[in-house]
């Protein structure tokens, strides 16, 4: 009896294993408490609800679509939400000065490029931490957004465009915004998972040094990393601009940590080489969701701020116990076998 | 492809676009005159009973605020009264993108009165729009929005009163003369910013504020902590500061705190808005002569009724229109649907322990 155990164990376990990788974890949870809301918290399953959570959880999935390749390598990028703020501010300073909106909109982009691109040097270039790098940024640039825009807001964006950020592609009652995020997750997801680009950046995760011998240029690859994601914060630069009709120094404040934590939520190792991006969707998805249905079951905003903690708390608990879990699985098939 | 190549290709791909853009005559500022929905529309009737079994929900600039739950109490008695359900929901933070949440969880909801402290201006203006669409009254209390998203506003007070009074205040306590500085919210607040620049005007143009100047304006964000430290960087700043002025009560109890325990107590003044509750311990061992405030557990009352007036029809938010607030007596709306509660109180160690919020 006892000498079968191990041989349908090593079976099942890589079978679960397929099945147990953490973005699938995510992705399954994420469908079931889709469904569970949908059919026990009020007003949840709508489709104006639908409607509002992807609009709220657009900024927090575009930045995390490159934080994502970010944190693959093993660096960090804190910097995001005050380059959306500067960005933000620099296109309500150009607004004000008569520069028409279809200029202002690529420049946007291109500051927020240039603003990745110098956190990229500070890090690849003089090989400063980026956690440090990017801290500093953070300040700076939210520093930088109060000196272009002081206490002054700039609201009189035109009803043509705040419009088709919240709009709906005719009267499907689907969000305009769909099609940009789709669009940019699909070419994010094709490079990290079907590229050399992609497999650059696990390698210079995995092992820096490793990646390097092997001809990876880890410095460079990283530094235009920064400035893709200085250029997707100016994108969301635009649209939180245009969403909330108003350009202020302090846009995004705060949004940084949700960011990050959708990231290792979503199954992404804080040090490098590992996560996938489909995993981060779910987290986007699943952390915005949560939110809304705790608002809609009228809990107390202090609970929802210790239900969102206690989760991302258990998402990084969560894959390290599957770890250990399987190391403890191997070392009993090990001696099981020795035993013979 | 080369790096060389690629940066040429983005450089001109961006120059294409700016420069179609500039000869295709873009959008620019002042060429949208859209404007949004106004007014309830129908008719008032002013002889109409209020409804009862209205959803009242209470959304504050951020709860975990001694002021907003002050207002919440007011608010739940009107609704109690009136056989409603009553809710207090709203942002740890005080930024404008987490209000436009619970505003659309709201409106979702189909709350039938909406009672708002706005934190921005414009920003919560689509989600009011789809919230008054769905037949929400939204009134805003504290801190107002553009009329054109609302319907209406009660003030706690006109904001020149306000200013003209922590000026008084200011003055007294330091015989009109020397430097001050305001110890203000976020730098985006609307009634803070207005209050301060009631001030500045008051400051350059009455002779017997001559003697006074302000120096200078910080932000301690409503967040004790960098309120506190704003406090003790202006100290160290302005080494001949007289007073310091704070229009919001978590900065003013901030900077009391920071006074009383250091050697400034009693050489410099400090004065604002602030609840009795709060700052009690401070009149008491001499940190503070006198501070001012509306009461706004009664401000609370006041939207309430405002909110269910509206929702029975009882007014529209035109100008001229009376209604009965309860126990608060009459009022009447004024210009752009604003319903003014009254002149602000001061506290002082004599009259400090008649009140309780």
């Amino acid at each position: 009896m006892s000498d079968r155990a191990p041989a349908d164990a090593a079976p099942l376990w890589s079978a679960l294993r397929r099945f147990a990788s953490w973005d699938a974890v995510i992705i399954a949870a994420t469908a079931l408490f889709l469904v569970v809301a949908a059919s026990t918290v009020e007003h949840f399953g709508t489709a104006r609800n639908a409607g509002h959570i992807i609009v709220d959880l657009a900024p927090v999935l575009l930045l995390a679509l490159v934080m994502t390749l970010i944190v693959a390598t093993g660096e960090i990028d804190l910097s995001v939400a005050s380059t959306v703020g500067l960005t933000g501010a620099a296109m309500g300073w150009m607004w004000n000065h008569g520069i028409a909106l279809e200029t202002i909109m690529p420049l946007t982009v291109l500051l927020g490029a240039l603003l990745g691109a110098v956190n990229g040097l500070f890090i690849t270039g003089f090989g400063l931490p980026s956690l440090a790098v990017t801290i500093g940024t953070l300040a700076l640039y939210r520093g930088l957004a109060y000196v272009v825009l002081g206490d002054t807001a700039v609201a009189d964006w035109p009803r043509d465009f705040t419009g088709w950020t919240l709009g709906t592609i005719g009267d499907t009652g689907v969000p305009n915004i769909v099609v940009p995020l789709i669009a940019l997750a699909l070419v994010v997801g094709l490079v990290l998972h079907c590229t050399p680009i992609g497999r650059a950046v696990y390698a210079a995760g995995a092992n820096p040094v490793a990646a390097a011998y092997s001809g990876i240029a880890v410095g460079r690859l990283k530094c235009w990393l920064y400035v893709a994601s200085g250029a997707m914060a100016g994108l969301v630069g635009v649209f939180w601009t245009l969403r909330y009709s108003s350009a202020r120094a302090d846009n995004a404040y705060g949004l940084e940590l949700t960011v990050v934590a959708v990231v290792l939520l979503g199954g992404v190792s804080i040090f490098g080489g590992k996560g996938r991006l489909p995993g981060v969707l779910a987290a986007v998805v699943l952390l915005t969701a949560l939110q809304n249905a705790l608002r809609l079951a009228h809990v107390s905003t202090e609970t929802l701020t210790v239900v969102t903690g206690a989760l991302l708390i258990a998402a990084v608990l969560a894959p390290n116990l599957l770890t250990a879990a399987g190391d403890a699985l191997r070392s009993r098939r090990r001696r099981a076998a020795a035993s013979l | 492809m080369s790096r060389k190549r690629l940066l040429s290709i983005t450089a001109s791909l961006l120059a294409g676009v700016l420069i179609a853009a500039s000869a295709c005559g873009g959008t620019t500022r002042g060429d949208d005159e859209g404007d949004g929905p106004t007014g309830t529309g129908g008719t008032a009737n002013p002889d109409a009973e209020y409804r009862t079994g209205l959803s009242f929900a209470m959304l504050p600039k951020q709860v975990n605020n001694p002021y907003f739950e002050a207002s919440s109490t007011g608010a739940e008695t009107v609704a109690a009264e009136l056989g409603g359900e009553y809710e207090f929901t709203g942002p740890s933070d005080a930024s404008a993108s987490s209000q436009v949440s619970y505003i659309d969880t709201l409106s979702q909801q189909a709350t039938d009165v909406i009672l708002l402290s706005a934190n921005d201006p414009n920003a919560l203006c689509s989600s009011l729009d789809q919230a008054r669409s769905g037949g929400s009254v939204v009134v805003t209390f504290d801190s107002d929005v553009d009329p054109a998203c609302r319907d209406l506003f009660v003030s706690q007070v006109d904001s020149a009163e306000v200013g003209l009074a922590l000026l008084e205040m200011t003055a007294e306590q330091i015989d009109g003369t020397g430097e001050i500085a305001v110890l203000s919210a976020t730098a985006n607040a609307t009634n803070q910013n207005a209050w301060i620049d009631v001030m500045r005007a008051e400051l350059e143009s009455n002779p017997s504020y001559a003697d006074m100047e302000l120096v200078e304006v910080v932000y301690g964000d409503d967040e004790d902590e960098k309120s506190f430290s704003e406090t003790q960087g202006l100290l160290q700043a302005h080494p001949d500061l007289r007073a310091i002025v704070s229009p919001t009560t978590v900065g003013i109890a901030a900077a009391a705190r920071y006074l009383s325990g250091s050697e400034y107590q009693g050489q410099v003044a400090l004065t604002g808005l602030g609840t009795p509750n709060q700052m009690r311990e401070f009149v008491k061992d001499g940190t503070v002569t006198e501070f001012a405030l509306w009461d706004p557990t009664a401000l609370g009352e006041l939207a309430a009724y405002t909110g269910a007036a509206a929702a029975s029809g009882i007014i529209t938010g035109a100008e001229g229109e009376v209604f009965t607030a309860g126990d608060l007596g009459e009022y009447t709306v004024g210009a752009d649907g604003v319903v003014t509660l009254g002149p602000p109180t001061r506290f002082n160690a004599e009259n400090i322990d008649d009140f309780d919020f």
